[in-house]
């Protein structure tokens, strides 16, 4: 056991699955003597060569596209985008190809590949480095996303998006890098796609979230405790596939609901949680459905009261808390 | 010997280019009779396909191919049967198994990969093949194809930047035909040669009549020879003619005059090559006729065993969305 943050058990789990298997390559801009600008790739050029850790040129859409081509050929491409939101010029790349190859050939061809990008806010990055771009890509059939809030889900989580056969979007909270610390065991343990897990446990209500926003939802919830009001916090970490019966399974016993996540709020992934609430445990309720997202303005303002006013806060999900609490 | 042994090759390669001739015919046939809803073609471009497919190895190297390339995939090894059953979107498709429209080519024994209507995307995953045999030591080649129009988009520029960069094994081949559609190639770039844009990337850009099926097959072997040396990428651009409009959905007499289809005719790379082999003396009537005879029966054959296969069946659409 060794407690290591975010970034750490993210170099950990590449490291372990370049060791292990020769066809798991890093390609991406920085990631090479730099270690990547957040330094999650920090010295395995020095291990595994320029071969295996190859600094792209600055061009995100051929990152991706030669990666399916490696994929397609039985490699298993790590492919690093710099920030999330630099990710558009692959946009094409990720939903026509990748997404869609194995779908396209009748399963014929499969693409094994992992795109990691660090995303979110709450680091003064503004408009261009704060991004939370989940909702574009969970859309896709074929595309799974995931997107861990703590060093030991990420880990494993990481791991398990490399071996797996089809393409992975693992998005990575910039502000939980080295904010996020935890114990991560030495020996192997596994954390499967597609399980979400219920971080803390409680009577009155749901709160449904991921990355960044997990750790303010249990900030709150520590919060409401002391004022009697018992809150259940459900960390998705894969956001598609969806664990729907864990989400169910909260809301049906709490019989309330909030969703946060820190993309704008509408059109946003939270919209098709509370979608499957209404839908699936409507007789279950005892108050409506809830969303806490990020402001419907173009992205984060670099300025911090700014910032501030975008970003849902641990006191901001403490108050919709309370509301929905006296519903 | 070494005559005979280029006659036989010479006349293989007439052979191939008849054949995607005639089965594409056949298509638009099929197309009119209201048996087939989409048709694109390789006509006109058969000399170029057929030239290049020949200088590799079949089945050894990969080809990322474009929608036109008919002539590429039956050099490769693809049967006018599986080009059929794509063409009626039947179960047994190889392609897609009736999941995309015709000319979407996928053989994965054949390394011919799956490639989408995107122009442009199948780039990229060419040059990713190519640095996946460069990592692993093989000695694959990889060519992929486009058209000069695709040459616009930025994803062609990104992989053969990196192919460039990384000194990888790939052919980037431009079938040039003069048109997008309806858009003729002065307003698709400012020069005048797709190729002149390899020097941008520091590899050779090589411009071939690609009505000519003994210059493209003399280009891309040498361009073969490189790539297998470890010298990196070349871009071959082959000029020809697009003899058909753009796809069966297209009406070309709006945009294309009758001069200009005459004119484009009159380069037709298949009535070229037949009279240069029949000038040559190397083909002869009962040969031309046993080739053409034979031909006619495989694409008959094709259409018979295509029309009677099954569809597939509505129980599989969900299916291949993630392993199962
Ligand atoms: C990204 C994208 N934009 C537009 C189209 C529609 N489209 C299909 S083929 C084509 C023209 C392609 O011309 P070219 O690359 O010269 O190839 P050619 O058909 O002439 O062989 C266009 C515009 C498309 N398939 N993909
Ligand atoms: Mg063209």
């Amino acid at each position: 056991m060794a407690e290591l943050n975010l970034l750490e058990a993210i170099n950990q789990a590449i490291d372990e699955a370049m060791a292990a298997d020769e066809r798991v390559y890093i390609i991406g801009e920085d990631v090479g003597y730099r270690g990547g600008v957040f330094r999650v790739t920090d010295g395995l050029i020095n291990k595994y060569g320029e071969k295996r850790v190859i600094d792209s040129p600055l061009a995100e859409s051929i990152i991706v596209g030669s990666s399916i081509g490696a994929a397609l050929y039985g490699m298993r491409p790590i492919a690093e985008m710099q920030f999330a939101d630099f990710i558009f010029p692959a946009f094409n790349q990720i939903l026509s190809e990748a997404a869609r190859m194995r779908y396209r050939s009748n399963n014929e061809w499969n693409v094994p590949m992992v795109i990691r990008a660090p995303y979110g806010g709450g680091i003064h990055g503004a408009l261009y480095h704060s991004q939370s771009i989940e909702a574009f890509f969970t859309h896709i059939p074929g595309l799974k996303v995931v997107a861990p809030s703590t060093p030991y889900d990420a880990k494993a989580l990481l791991l398990a998006s490399i071996a797996d056969p089809d393409p992975v979007l693992f998005l990575e909270h910039k502000k939980c890098y080295r904010l996020i610390k935890g114990y991560v065991p030495d020996a192997p343990y596994t954390v499967r796609i597609g399980e979400a897990d219920v971080v803390r446990e409680g009577d009155d209500i749901s709160v449904i979230a991921y990355g960044l926003m997990r750790h303010y939802a249990v900030e709150a919830a520590e919060t409401l405790a002391s004022e009697g009001i018992s809150v259940e916090v459900v960390d998705l970490r894969t956001l598609t596939p969806l664990d729907k019966t864990t989400v169910l399974n909260s809301v049906k016993k709490t019989g309330k609901a909030l969703i946060v996540y820190e993309d704008n709020e509408f059109c946003g992934y939270g919209a098709e949680i509370a979608a499957l609430i209404a839908q699936e445990a409507f007789e279950y309720l005892d108050g409506p459905v809830q969303r806490l997202g990020g402001l419907d303005i173009p992205a984060m303002p670099y300025s911090a009261p700014l910032e501030n006013e975008f970003m849902p806060t641990p006191q901001k999900i403490a108050d919709r808390l309370r509301d929905l609490a006296a519903f | 010997m070494k005559q005979e042994r280029d006659q036989t090759h010479l006349l293989e390669m007439y052979r191939l280019m008849r054949l995607a001739r005639s089965l594409d015919e056949r298509m638009w046939q099929l197309n009119r009779q209201g048996k087939a809803p989409f048709v694109i073609s390789c006509q006109g471009h058969e000399a170029a396909q057929v030239g290049a497919a020949l200088a590799l190895r079949a089945g050894h190297d990969w080809v990322v191919p474009y929608y036109r390339d008919l002539g590429v995939v039956l050099t490769m090894g693809m049967t006018p049967r599986e080009v059929m059953l794509a063409l009626m979107a039947k179960a047994e498709d190889p392609n897609s198994g009736g999941r995309q429209m015709p000319a979407h080519y996928s053989h994965r024994k054949l390394n011919i990969v799956s490639h989408s209507s995107p122009t442009g995307t199948q780039v990229p995953h060419a040059v990713g093949i190519g640095l996946a045999a460069q990592m692993r030591g093989d000695d694959i080649v990889v060519w992929t194809a486009y058209g000069e129009g695709t040459s616009s988009q930025g994803d062609v520029h990104e992989a053969m930047n990196l192919a460039g960069v990384m000194k990888l094994p790939v052919i980037f081949f431009c079938e040039n035909n003069g048109y997008a559609i309806s858009v003729p190639q002065r307003k698709q770039m400012g020069v005048e040669n797709v190729a002149d844009r390899a020097a941008g990337y520091g590899f050779p850009g090589v411009v071939v009549d690609g009505t000519n099926v003994l210059e493209v097959h003399e280009a891309t072997m040498a361009a073969v020879e490189r790539a297998r040396r470890g010298d990196g990428p070349t871009l071959i651009e082959a000029k020809c003619v697009r003899l058909t409009a753009h796809s069966s959905d297209d009406n070309d007499r709006t945009y294309r005059t009758a001069e200009d289809l005459k004119a484009m005719k009159a380069q037709d790379p298949v009535v070229k090559f037949e009279t240069y082999l029949t000038s040559e003396g190397i083909l002869d009537d009962a040969t031309k006729t046993k080739i053409l005879n034979e031909i006619k029966e495989a694409v008959n054959d094709a259409t018979k065993y295509a029309e009677a296969a099954p569809l597939p069946d509505p129980a599989t659409v969900k299916r291949y969305v993630f392993a199962e």
